[in-house]
């Protein structure tokens, strides 16, 4: 009887919430959903603006669709990469968010690391990536438990491709890399938010993809050495680093063995270019070129 | 994207004591694709005086030829060296003379400028594309990194620098500034003017 009373009175602490959540535009329930609160009950549910058309809503406010005076700034740019190879899977990214020409920060973490065995890279939209890639890592914790198995790569990659082409036409932006070490051995995977979702060797996603594609190829082969792998990583998003304007300030890089991945190192792409990785010659092309020929004479000359 | 950051760039110039200096980075790209890292963007007219023309990489060439032109006619006509003050107004009305159908150039013009005293003045100037001048006392500053470099040399620039400290403020204006520029960079390039001599530095820069 008592609590009938207070959820129909109009003063006390219970009425006090209630009102709050109107003020706010909360409906009970679907609020612990929208976080990670109580993701147990099953797919997060999303507030949608309330207008006939909603996703041509959100395109008319952001600047995915080139829109130039547009007043929401994705964030885009990118380079990342992901190999199979021998001895695992290399994971290799840069680190640089451009808004426009801004660059608005050298330091993302552009490897998302689901769980000690499974990372995601990051490229498009950040948050989406994020969001969902963690959310991804919940969902392979509960088959995890269900299951008691580890998801492999294969059905990890499918609930993300899955999810993705559920909101296909809504405005999610990103490309990624699913990488991993399951039973079947190494693994990657290509996801994006069309809904595409491929199995291969060689991967590289984002704006800067096409230099790094350049150096990869040429250097890949199956049977690379851990340290030829990794260098070959780093090399790769060097170049792309170099030469895309919207890619660049750090590379960090990733080896995913069958004991789960480690984290290599950091590494600046300016300091490749001059020092290299140990100090001893630069990636950069005039350090390479310099006393070689008439057409370079040594620094000193 | 505005035609104005096709080839990327920018240039700033600035005041010191007795002396002034003009720098600019030295990438020219397409778009988002950098090409070469030995793109020049400052040129001398006299001994005592650069301009410097971040924009669209077809222009700048066309802009230093047609400058360079206009200044050795003036020269011979005038049997004496151009001013900075003059070559300001040339390099306005020159551009205004292309008022419908704009370089797309934004000018730095930076020069020690004799005074009726005798001795020499600090000078620099900036234009828009179709030449309103801006002759300011501090600094200026011109291309894809233009709000940028307004922001590190609103907090780095203080009156009556030496020749020395002109040259290490306005090296880390350049540098720092370019560096949240996708469009500018890839090295550095400045030029410390004072009454007798000129001082042109390559820097190193961010190569990403």
């Amino acid at each position: 009887m008592n609590t009938l009373v207070q959820r129909f009175s109009t003063t006390g602490p219970a009425a006090e919430i209630r009102k709050a959540k109107e003020v706010l535009g909360e409906e009970d329930d679907v609020v612990d959903v929208m976080g990670f609160g109580n993701l147990a009950s099953g797919v997060p549910k999303f507030s949608i603006p309330g207008v006939p058309d909603p996703s041509a809503f959100l395109k008319m406010h952001t600047d995915d669709f080139a829109d130039p005076s547009c007043r929401i700034k994705i964030k885009h740019g990118t380079t990342t990469l992901a190999f199979r190879f021998k001895g695992g899977v290399i994971v290799a990214v840069d680190s640089r968010a451009t808004a426009g020409s801004y660059i608005a920060s050298g330091t993302v973490k552009k490897v998302i690391e689901i769980n000690p065995y499974l990372l995601g890279t990051m490229a498009g939209g950040a948050a989406d990536c994020q969001y969902w890639e963690t959310y991804l890592g919940i969902q392979c914790r509960l088959h995890e438990l269900r299951n008691r198995e580890r998801i492999s790569v294969a059905a990890a990659s499918k609930y993300l491709s899955n999810l993705v082409y559920s909101y296909k036409g809504m405005g999610l932006s990103m490309g990624t890399m699913i990488c991993g070490w399951d039973k079947t051995g190494p693994a990657v995977y290509y996801v994006d938010s069309d809904g595409t979702r491929l199995k291969g060797d060689v991967f590289s996603v984002g704006s800067g993809s096409t230099f790094a594609y350049g150096v990869l190829d040429q250097g890949y082969h199956w049977d690379l050495s851990d340290e030829e792998a990794q260098e070959l990583g780093r090399r790769s998003i060097y170049a792309a680093g170099h030469r895309d304007a919207f890619s660049g300030n750090t590379i960090n890089l990733y080896h995913v063995k069958e004991d789960g991945w480690k984290f290599i190192g950091n590494y600046d792409v300016s300091k490749m270019h001059y020092d290299g990785p140990d100090g001893r010659g630069g990636y950069g092309y005039d350090l390479r070129v310099e006393g070689k020929s008439s057409a370079n004479p040594p620094s000193s000359a | 994207m505005s035609i104005m950051q096709y080839n990327g760039g920018s240039v700033i110039a600035m005041v010191g004591k007795d002396c002034v200096a003009i720098a600019s980075d030295l990438r020219l790209g397409v778009q988002s694709l950098s090409i070469t890292s030995d793109f020049e963007k400052v040129f001398p007219v006299t001994d005592r005086l650069f301009i410097g023309l971040p924009g669209l990489a077809t222009d700048v060439t066309t802009l230093r030829e047609q400058f360079r032109y206009r200044v050795n006619m003036y020269t011979i006509k005038e049997e004496r060296e151009i001013e900075p003050q003059t070559f300001a107004q040339l390099v306005s009305s020159t551009l205004y003379e292309r008022r419908f159908g704009p370089y797309f150039i934004e000018p730095v013009i930076a020069g020690m400028q004799k005074t009726p005293a005798g001795g020499y003045a600090p000078f620099i100037a900036a234009t828009d594309l179709i030449g309103c001048l801006n002759f300011a006392k501090d600094f200026v500053v011109a291309g894809t990194a233009s709000e940028k470099l307004f922001g590190v040399a609103e907090g780095l620039w203080e009156p009556d620098m030496e020749a020395e400290d002109l040259f290490e403020t306005i090296s880390q204006t350049l540098l720092n500034a370019v560096d949240r520029d996708a469009f500018s960079g890839w090295g550095a390039v400045v030029h410390l003017i004072t009454k007798d001599q000129v001082i042109t530095r390559k820097l190193k820069g961010r190569m990403d």
